[in-house]
């Protein structure tokens, strides 16, 4: 991947210099995943615990970190009083220890060194001053030039919230994260068009008391977010039906009572069968629908002829059981969730399909009813006294303005914005990067070059050599959650709570906090006056206190609940109630996107299929990673230190294929992936598709874990499916194929 | 289409993909470990029927081999031991339900027996000494005294290389969780394999002819025994259970079939008692052949058992 | 008094914490693991079903491994714990040749280590690491000797299995089918 202004650094050592030394933990060489000692295990009285929320994901459980008498971190534990855990971290949380252990962390600032005479660019060694200053500097310089709306920022987490400050107050609103567009984009807006309320996170999904829950693709169990699980846990020791449609035989489809392996990009229409199923046999509560819903009408007009006979057809489903599934979930109601999943960009049509969930939900009557979907809340952290952000000329809203109902940055647009050749409204010329691996997460990879080959300056905050800190002109090493205060953690859910992250350990090597980075940014760029604290804790400490605790109170309790102020968790039966919608009702029939040109209802649209000898591109999650965030975490890339991809075996017998067998995949556009992939052959996948976990096939040498380790399903994703309503971007109508000989592509 | 796999990365050296933690150092050990108990039982017998001066070569010659066998196995397990600085521990208690800890003690007591055997014959192996001189004359009086006591040493051994030859087998069988090695004729098998080695480094040593014809029946006598309990155990296995029937499979057809046909049961039990027999009937053979043919029997017997018997398993 | 473990097969869903919080808890050398998660599945596409299963030690009543330790290192403690003192192993490996379940490795240090069912926390009144951290809580430890005990009541109303039963060791680890 050779470009002119931004190549990617390949080299595994840097330039010059020697590394930076170490801290006074004991390192040796990677042996040991805890503590060096071998003898007894420690007891838990002997460890100093500190309170902390985890980052390894963004469900942002509270914990304790355990420290020894020398000073390691020796194991992470969840937070008792915690809702986001009660007490248990996931694979991921519990596996934190090695995000601080991992000896291949960016361990001092780098800026980029153009090579001489052809040579290729490689990084060298810089102090924090040096580094900072010229960001600082190019900073400056973008907005004289071109203003600083021109400077995009591309973050996720909570290194991103604090440039996000940095960034607002620079004069700077070109923000994204692709967490909205390449993620859950169009189901906070399909939801947000039927029930005036975007989904969030975490879900505000009742599985604790459902009696049935249906997932459409969502992988609930290999996906691993921490009480979602938990209460599916729950659900099936009470042996609530569970209905899950999914070409994959996920791990939740293999403990569904029904699964629906139905062919892959006909969803929609299995849903409006069962749409016209509940209408049709009024296995609906009249009632409810009179009273809170708006477009009834309309909606049964609309699904007339979507017969289950009609949805066979197209989806491979049984008449029979999409009438038996959907006298289930009706039989439920109002304890019935049809999950809004998590990363819904598959088709480019998929606010209409979120809207087809959103529908069924509203017909069954789930919103804001046990089992179903409860109101959420949560604590409103008082603001530290700042002067007022300036206003940009543009900013994300402006880049984003082709798509009505894109009501977050879309990145996508941003990286079109940066290239000239796209002749865009708005121009962005240079972009921060933080807390996001680009391009693992941006599909069509040519795309994402072109653009960085475009912009005129890239600094990466990372804690890891992530692939995209190989294109940066600056690189600056982010210590982790371990050893950082940060935003005091106030997320939606039953009841409102706020947890506290401190440091347990000093920051290793030479790395910092986002916070620190961001506030001598600002200082370099005029804007002392938005970071009035000397230590991040004041701040934190100055917001407890307004919410009647207090730093020290929360050091000893890691999490504070707090009473519900916006009323009860449920509505009640007959209760009047407003939905925050343009017909203060559940709209079944859509004026928002009538209004603006869309259809009201879902359509049922076919979707191009692959031809022969090519299988869909269908990837996932592993419940020990969060993709390459973690694929070279030292603890967890032992449990998996790669991804296989999952052949069914009349496939394999095609093609000849042995298991664990290396392959290359070429997609429909030509693309060759980077790396080979070992095949696993296995009943669980339809023999029109093939599946990989995301987040594998890292191309940075100095990742020596997962280093070429697997394959990259990013890579494979070119063809992009834009959803015209909110700028999501479809990925999953890619088609691959295989390539046997192994010798012809390393040639 | 059935898959059983880890799906937590699991990869334990020595252990994944399938069991491979004793090699050479093991089947070595018990090889040697069972010619020296067949040298030493052969030994002891002939001392027992008072026929020593007819058969030198038996109690004289191979049993300068025992305590160097027994040595060298010793040092191989030695090798084998992980946690080498404990292996003390083995002596500080005798743990009746495991052959190893029955082992460790008969070797205890084999070892300073067959160095004793050895001693007693001391002055035979260097006639031309001064045995009056200074330190040695001392020596003298414990060789003399070993002499005189030699029937005593013999009435020890004779237990006592019967339980080394039959342990090694035990040792083998009594894990359980290995099919191929868990049925109850791997004990004498080893044993009859022990002494039937035994009698071939006795005919290999020999110096006189009628020695050798009769270490040579022995030895036949003793071949014909192992084919039968090789077919024994096969059958048995065979007609067992699901795992035993597949690990018998290993040798007959799998991956061990080529090398325990040709090595063991042909060139180290079949083809050598044909030879002994046209040694009888009168045909020259040189008894070098067949005894080394038994010898290589006897290693590749224990090499393939040892290394096969790793591959089977209960589970998946 | 009987310590052993149930494990629900119906809510694991093979996230492998338990692997992952016994390796922080004990100390666990990289490249070794005291538990492992299996994945079973059968079938032809669509009818297909998939087991998944936590293993480790099963602490068996009748252990091999303990029977042909010739220094008595491998031992049952009070409950039925199985242990290894490491400082009488000799690193012979017979206990390793001896378990069906391919359940003990070789320490880096010389010994044998496996599953110690948590001892030192168990004796504190806590559950093993793996059990406490499960996010499925489909992990039970107790005394099956107590009718009383929460597993005591799992194994008396849910269908189970251990693993090769006629390997004929009496493994304390039941599985929830």
């Amino acid at each position: 991947m050779r470009t002119n202004r931004r190549q990617f650094i390949k080299i595994s050592a840097l330039g010059a210099g020697g590394l930076a030394a170490v801290t006074s933990t004991t390192s040796l060489g990677g042996s040991f995943l805890g503590i060096f000692d071998s003898a007894d295990p420690g007891r838990d009285i002997d460890f100093k615990r500190t309170a902390t929320y985890c980052e390894v994901c963004f469900w942002k459980c509270a914990a304790w970190t355990n420290v020894d008498k020398e000073g390691n971190i020796v194991k992470i534990i969840g937070n008792d009083d915690d809702p986001h855990c009660n007490g248990r971290l996931c694979p991921r949380g519990t596996g934190g220890v090695g995000m601080y252990n991992d000896s291949d962390r960016l361990k001092t600032p780098l800026i980029r060194v153009k090579g001489e005479n052809g040579a290729e660019d490689t990084f060298r060694e810089a102090s924090w001053k040096e580094a900072l200053d010229l960001i600082a500097s190019k900073m400056k310089g973008i907005k004289e030039k071109y203003g600083a709306e021109s400077f995009a920022l591309l973050k996720h987490g909570s290194s991103g919230a604090h440039f996000e400050h940095l960034f607002k107050a620079y004069g700077s609103d070109t923000i994204g994260e692709p967490a909205y567009a390449q993620c859950r984009g169009p189901r906070e807006q399909g939801f947000g068009a039927t029930f005036g309320s975007w989904v969030g996170s975490p879900e505000p999904t009742d599985i604790r008391d459902t009696k049935c829950l249906v997932l459409i693709g969502s992988h609930i169990g290999e996906n691993m977010h921490n009480t979602q699980v938990q209460e599916l846990a729950e659900a099936i020791d009470k042996n609530v039906t569970i209905i899950t449609v999914d070409p994959r035989l996920s791990t939740v489809a293999s403990k569904s009572q029904h699964w629906l392996p139905i062919k892959p990009a006909t969803d929609i229409a299995l849903m409006l069968a069962w749409m016209h199923v509940i209408i049709y046999d009024e296995l609906y509560d009249d009632k409810y629908i009179k009273k809170y819903t708006y477009g009834f009408d309309e909606l049964k007009q609309h699904v007339k002829n979507y017969t289950p006979e009609w949805a066979y057809g197209i989806t491979t489903i049984e008449p029979t059981v999409i009438r038996e599934t959907a006298r289930k979930m009706a039989d439920a109601a109002p304890a019935v969730i049809i999950h809004p999943g998590r990363h819904v960009v598959w088709y480019g049509d998929d606010t209409q399909r979120e809207r087809a969930m959103a529908i069924l939900n509203g017909l069954l009557g789930s919103w804001g009813k046990r089992g179903g979907f409860y109101l959420k809340e949560k604590v409103k952290i008082p603001k530290y006294p700042q002067p007022a952000y300036p206003h940009p000329k543009w900013g994300w809203e402006e880049v984003s303005e082709d798509f009505p109902l894109a009501q977050m940055g879309l990145t996508n647009e941003i990286i079109r914005s940066s290239i000239p050749e796209e002749n865009t409204k708005h121009k962005v010329k240079a972009w921060f990067v933080s807390g996001t691996n680009l391009p693992k997460s941006i599909p069509d990879t040519k795309n994402l070059e072109k653009a960085l080959d475009s912009i005129e300056f890239l600094a990466v905050c990372d804690t890891m050599p992530m692939d995209v800190t190989g294109y940066a002109d600056v690189v600056l090493p982010e210590c982790t959650y371990l050893e950082r205060y940060d935003k005091l953690r106030s997320a939606t859910n039953r009841e409102p709570s706020i947890a506290l992250r401190a440091p347990a350990v000093k920051p290793k090597y030479n790395s910092k906090p986002s916070w620190w980075m961001a506030k001598k940014l600002g200082e370099r760029l005029g804007l002392e006056a938005y970071f009035d604290y000397n230590d991040y804790s004041e701040v934190i400490d100055w917001q407890l206190r307004k919410l009647g605790s207090s730093l020290k109170e929360m050091k000893r309790l890691g999490v504070k609940k707090f009473d519900r102020t916006s009323g009860p968790l449920y509505i009640a039966d007959g209760e009047d109630y407003e939905f925050a919608t343009n017909t203060g009702k559940v709209e079944l029939y859509s004026t928002e996107l009538a209004d603006l040109g869309f259809d009201p209802m879902p359509k049922y649209t076919a979707h191009p299929e692959p031809e022969q000898g090519f299988y869909r591109l269908i990837y996932g999650r592993a419940p020990m990673h969060t993709f390459s965030r973690t694929s070279n975490n030292p603890n967890l890339s032992e449990l998996r230190d790669e991804n296989k991809l999952w052949v069914n075996p009349k496939v394999a017998k095609l093609w000849s294929l042995k298991n664990d067998q290396k392959i290359y995949l070429k997609n429909q556009d030509g693309v060759v992936t980077t790396f080979p992939i070992k095949v696993r052959i296995t009943e669980r996948i339809r023999w029109d598709s093939i599946y990989m976990v995301h987040g594998f096939g890292n191309a940075n040498k100095k990742l020596s874990r997962s280093y070429g380790k697997g394959a990259s399903d990013t890579e494979m994703i070119t063809n992009v499916m834009i959803d015209p309503i909110m700028g999501g971007t479809g990925m999953r109508g890619n088609f691959v194929t295989f390539i046997i000989d192994l010798k012809s592509v390393e040639s | 289409m059935k898959e059983e796999i880890f799906i937590s990365g699991r990869n334990l050296p020595h252990i994944d993909p399938h069991l491979e933690l004793w090699h050479w150092p093991i089947s070595l050990y018990l090889f040697l470990g069972g010619l020296a108990a067949g040298i030493l039982f052969f030994a002891a017998l002939v001392v027992l029927f008072r026929k020593e001066d007819k058969y030198i070569g038996a109690v004289k010659y191979a049993t300068i081999i025992a305590p160097i066998a027994i040595g060298v196995g010793l040092l191989a397990l030695l090798y084998d031991l992980s946690h080498v600085w404990y292996a003390w521990r083995l002596y500080v208690t005798i743990r009746l339900e495991s052959p190893m800890s029955w082992g460790a003690w008969t070797l205890m007591v084999i070892m300073p027996i067959s160095i004793l055997w050895t001693l007693s014959y001391f002055k035979e192996y260097f006639p031309k000494w001064n045995w009056d001189f200074g330190l040695i004359s001392y020596f003298d009086w414990v060789i003399d005294f070993l002499i005189y006591h030699r029937r005593i040493l013999a009435w020890i051994l004779v237990p006592a290389t019967i339980l080394l030859g039959i342990y090694t087998g035990i040792l083998l069988s009594a894990f359980n969780a290995r099919p191929l090695w868990n049925n109850p004729i791997l004990g004498p098998l080893f044993l009859t394999s022990g002494l039937s080695t035994g009698a071939a480094a006795i005919i290999l040593l020999s110096k006189s002819h009628a020695e050798r014809r009769m270490f040579s029946m022995i030895d036949l006598v003793l071949i014909g025994t192992e084919l039968f309990l090789i077919t024994h155990m096969l059958m048995g296995m065979l007609a067992g259970s699901q795992v035993q029937h597949e690990a018998s499979l290993l040798l007959l057809g799998g991956e061990f079939t080529v090398s325990f046909w040709v090595f063991v049961i042909i060139l180290g039990l079949a083809f050598p008692a044909i030879l002994e027999i046209f040694e009888l009937v009168g045909f020259k053979v040189p008894a070098i052949i067949p005894a080394l043919l038994v010898l290589l029997g006897g290693v590749m017997l224990r090499f393939i058992m040892v290394e096969a018997g790793q591959l089977t398993r209960y589970l998946y | 008094m009987r310590y052993a473990m149930a494990i629900d097969t119906k809510k694991c869903v093979g996230c492998s914490d338990c692997v992952v919080a016994c390796q922080t808890e004990n100390n666990v050398p990289e490249g070794f693991c005291r538990d492992w998660v299996t994945e079973s599945v059968s079938g032809t596409y669509p009818q297909v079903e998939i087991e998944l299963r936590s293993e480790r030690c099963n602490h068996c009543e009748d252990a091999p491994c303990v029977r042909c330790c010739p220094t008595g290192a491998s031992q049952i403690v009070d409950g039925g714990i199985v242990i290894v003192e490491h400082d009488e192993c000799i690193g012979c490996g017979a206990c390793i040749e001896s378990c069906p379940y391919d359940a003990r490795y070789v320490h880096p240090e010389g010994y044998v280590d496996k599953c110690t069912f948590c001892l030192h926390r168990v004796t504190e009144g806590l559950q093993p690491a793996c059990v406490s951290v499960c996010p499925t809580k489909c992990m039970y430890f107790g005394d099956i000797d107590d009718p009383n005990s929460e597993i005591s009541n799992m194994l008396k109303t849910r269908k189970q299995k251990t693993l090769a039963p006629e390997a004929g060791t009496n493994p304390h680890i039941f599985y929830l089918v």
